[in-house]
């Protein structure tokens, strides 16, 4: 911090802009926990299971954009010199996010139906364990396929720096936070204004009650999770157009750190799992002016603080056991 | 005579609905005290608040002279109340005779140590668990059945594996939540005779909540009602039956 | 006494004579795995302790390994340590030296991973379930990641020169003390009291059990041998870094019961074994096959399968007992 202080220009104006710059990077970073961390908080209201799979969802949403724009000769190789990226009209973009959607939807309830759905009726640690192996299978399928050195995505949106006033933030950022916060919100609507949101929060309330309701639980069940994993698609393809690599462990930390933040926000909840997001994003990017190593232990410290004062998150609601 | 148990106005809320409101209650060493009322009425919670489970929100309980309220479960376990639970809570993957020893843990005199090299204190320590609770597997008549794990056992003797395991604590003072619940006519009028006989031979001060009127009735010396959290009468079987705002709890009338 | 005396020897000479064995008949190779296998079983030995016994769903056993790793590397290792003054690096010798140093160092290890346990296991006993679980990995990730910043233990890029000090005979010695106070804590008034503590903890505490210092205990009694197996771990392998000890090494050891079943001190053996040959055994596949990143896909393959169709693990709640092994054998009485 005093380092910080002594290389800052003269007067506290600096190192203020600077801090107000990181809050908005860590509004950035923290938009895109959000999104995947609303899959964690959706399935494990249904469930109670930690979905452990779904950063690798977050993962393949990069890689099903990546290569439908590779097979229409969009590509960025970094091996080639003489390489210059084409302009990708919008509709092509536009293609790209539907296409990663419609993928992670599927492969989403795929692994519902079939790795998660038989173990239903047995110990939540079975399923969790399952859900390990799930995430194992996919990440080394994915190094297998992909092989594991990261790979240029292409430039989808010419990046540039934007003057907001008193920060700056590049379009391809500005477009993350637009987006993740117009898609919780729509996701939010669903959820409380909808039919098929009424059955989910049914099914997370009370999943047997719902079934004898007539809900049709094993469809809510795999709606659930084609939700999640489609908000980890589009984190997906955002990331890697800021990044702009990709690589089969992205989803390792980022699912780790997303899950985390749905914890801090109260799990089962979906403004906590925004609020969760946005505070883990803020932090990190602030801790990380002063240092960058130490930001990395940000989520994990503040999980412990956040849970040993409310061992349910930040809006969760705690139970109590009847006597 | 010093009474055993006393409390005076011991009050609780949940979220401003007052389940049980200033309970009063004297046990004598040796009373068979029974407490009834209809469903809702706030008994378990009673026992709840007594054995350190909940935090009562007002009020005193002072047991053998020693304020209990706000003390943890295992404190006042130390301090010689024991109970049994409504939803029975055994040690499903322990056997019978292993759950009645983890009563007896309590006054376990050694350290993770004397366990771990296997010290002769040790083996004096699970003689003296496994003797003892046999012995009370005895007194419940589940002897023949010390080395089956309690989840196999039939339900009727998993509401006696409590008691034993209660026991095994070494109580002055045992609460019994609706032991007779889910027992037909004739496991009823035997656990009647095992409660007098904890009474009688053991020398433990029963605290009773039941909802079979007969079998209060039948053992109990001195009864309290409960209705609405509310204390509505106080007294002998006899007494009780012919208190009229009883019979209005009870039948509902208005 | 007299027991516990004579089950030392007769495993200190056992450990003894299979150290000679390996070392004169069988290749590097299997002698390596064979020391896999026992580091393996102290880990998920004691990890059962935890999460099989007490029912505490704990993921932070890495970080414990790791505290282990480091803190007993310190004392047997040659240091190149920066003089933040003159900015020199100095040399340091080792604090204990020769083999009979490694003992101290290993327990020393286990000491400090122990009272990590301590430090882990108050502040969360508010903490159930998921919640446990995930602020334990916390825990560990937090240790990984300080790890990264000790310039004087190499950082990330990890600490080398680690003198080969883990023979087969430490590592068989450890396993044994540690499968063996275990059954030992397992059949003890604590081991019922940890398994009271997990099957229902308010009826635990009713009955006197003293639920937050038992669970305490089982924390501080599985990082110590945590520790110690992150020493012998560090010792075998001859460099440590940070990476080494991840949340997925917590998970592995966490796998490895479940696969044996969660309580089952036979089936945290057999998990152990199973999942560290396993792995090698498909590293011959995968050279074969010439498919390289196979072996970690079928790992996790065998893992779902297995889950999907026993979910309790090979052995249940069961111990594995020659009447268990007549009664699954084919043939045998059911």
């Amino acid at each position: 911090m005093l380092e910080l202080l002594a290389t800052a220009e003269p007067g506290g104006t600096s190192l203020a802009q600077a801090l107000l710059q990181q809050v908005a990077n860590g509004i950035a970073k923290g938009s895109v926990y959000a999104l995947i961390a609303v899959g964690y908080t959706m399935v494990y209201g249904v469930l109670q299971l930690i979905n452990f799979a779904h950063g690798e969802v977050y993962m393949l949403g990069a890689y099903f954009s990546y290569y439908p724009a590779k097979w229409m000769g969009y590509t960025t190789d970094p091996e080639d010199p003489t390489f210059v990226p084409a302009k990708v009209p919008l509709y092509v973009v536009g293609f790209l996010f539907v296409c990663s959607m419609a993928c992670c939807a599927f492969l989403g309830m795929l692994i519902e139906r079939f790795a998660y759905r038989p173990l239903r009726n047995s110990s939540r640690l079975a399923a969790l364990i399952t859900a390990i192996g799930v995430s194992l299978l996919l990440q080394n399928g994915g190094i297998m396929l992909f092989k594991a050195d990261p790979r240029g995505f292409p430039t989808l949106i010419e990046q540039s720096s934007v003057d907001l006033g008193l920060v700056a933030l590049t379009n391809t950022k500005i477009i993350i936070v637009v987006v993740a916060a117009v898609m919780m919100t729509g996701l939010h609507l669903f959820v409380q204004k909808t039919r098929p949101g009424a059955a989910m929060r049914a099914c997370s309330f009370d999943m047997r009650t719902a079934r004898l309701m007539g809900v049709n639980v094993d469809g809510t069940i795999g709606l659930t999770f084609a939700i999640g994993s489609i908000m980890a698609a589009v984190a997906g393809v955002l990331v890697a157009m800021d990044q702009p690599t990709i690589d089969p462990l992205m989803g390792l930390m980022a699912g780790l750190k997303a899950f985390v933040a749905a914890v801090l926000g109260g799990i089962g909840s979906i403004p906590g799992a925004a609020l969760g997001g946005l505070l883990l994003g803020v932090t990190e990017s602030v801790v990380g002016t002063f240092s960058t190593t130490y930001a990395e232990a940000v989520a994990f410290v503040l999980l412990i603080l956040v849970l040993l004062v409310k061992p349910s998150g930040l809006l969760g609601k705690s139970g109590r056991e009847k006597v | 005579m010093t009474a055993l148990l006393q409390t005076s106005g011991l009050t609780i809320q949940f979220g401003g609905l007052t389940a049980v409101d200033a309970f009063d209650c004297a046990i004598q060493p040796g009373d068979l005290y029974g407490i009834i009322g209809p469903n809702g009425a706030g008994k378990t919670t009673v026992f709840n608040m007594l054995t350190g489970v909940y935090l009562p929100t007002s009020g005193i309980a002072s047991f053998g002279g020693t304020r209990i309220n706000g003390r943890s479960p295992a404190q006042v376990s130390a301090l010689g109340i024991s109970r049994t639970f409504q939803n029975i809570r055994l040690f499903d993957e322990l056997s019978v005779l292993e759950n009645a020893m983890t009563g007896a843990h309590q006054h376990a005199k050694i350290n993770l140590f004397d366990s771990l090299l296997r010290t002769p204190r040790h083996y004096r320590e699970e003689k003296r668990q496994r003797d003892r609770a046999y012995e009370l597997l005895q007194f419940m008549g589940l002897e023949e059945r010390a080395g089956l794990p309690a989840r196999q056992l039939p339900y009727g003797h998993r509401r006696k594996l409590e008691i034993a395991r209660a026991l095994a604590t070494e109580p002055r003072l045992i609460c019994l939540d609706e032991p007779a619940a889910g027992m037909n006519t004739g496991e009823k009028a035997e656990l009647s005779a095992l409660i007098r006989r904890i009474r009688d031979e053991l020398k433990v001060t029963v605290l009773l909540i039941e909802h079979d009127m007969k079998l209060v009735m039948g053992i109990c010396e001195k009864i309290q009602v409960l209705d609405y959290g509310k204390t509505i009468a106080l007294g002998t079987p006899k007494e009780i039956q012919n208190n009229p705002k009883v019979v209005e709890a009870y039948l509902g009338g208005d | 006494m007299h027991r516990t005396l004579l089950l030392l020897v007769v495993g200190v000479s056992l450990a003894f004579g299979v150290d000679w064995f390996l070392g004169e008949f069988i290749e590097e190779y299997v002698v390596r795995i064979i020391n896999l296998c026992g580091i393996a079983i102290i880990l998920a030995v004691s990890l059962n302790v935890i999460n099989g016994l007490c029912g505490q769903f704990s993921l932070g056993h890495a970080g414990f390994m790791a505290i282990g790793a480091y803190v007993s590397a310190y004392f047997t290792t040659t240091l190149r340590v920066l003089n933040t003054e003159t900015g020199e690096t100095v040399v340091r010798a080792p604090l204990f030296d020769g083999a009979w140093g490694f003992v101290p160092a290993l327990l020393i290890g286990g000491m400090a991973a122990a009272a990590a346990g301590l430090v882990v296991g108050v502040p969360t006993l508010r903490l159930k379930g998921d919640y446990l679980a995930i602020a334990t990995l916390g825990f560990g990730e937090i240790v990984i990641i300080m790890l990264t910043n000790f310039e004087s233990v190499g950082a990330a890029r990890g600490l080398p020169g680690l003198p080969n000090y883990a023979s087969s005979f430490w590592i068989l010695t450890f396993a044994w003390i540690c499968v063996v106070s275990s059954v030992f804590l397992q059949r003890s008034t604590f081991g019922r009291a940890l398994v009271a503590i997990r099957e229902n903890e308010l009826a635990a505490e009713v009955m006197g059990i003293r639920v937050a210092r038992l669970k305490v205990m089982a924390f501080i009694y599985g990082a110590f041998f945590a520790g110690l197996a992150g020493g012998l771990l560090g010792h075998l392998l001859r460099t440590i870094s940070p990476s080494t000890f991840g949340f997925m090494k917590s998970i592995e050891v966490v796998v490895m019961l479940v696969l044996g079943g969660l309580g089952s001190l036979t089936g945290a053996i057999v998990g152990a074994i199973v999942l560290t040959v396993l792995p090698e055994a498909l590293r011959d596949v995968e050279q074969q096959a010439k498919l390289p990143g196979i072996r970690m896909v079928v790992y996790a393959l065998v893992l779902i399968l297995l889950m999907i169709f026993r979910p309790q693990g090979i052995f249940g709640q069961r111990e594995l007992s020659l009447k268990l092994l007549r009664r699954l054998l084919p043939g045998g009485r059911k």
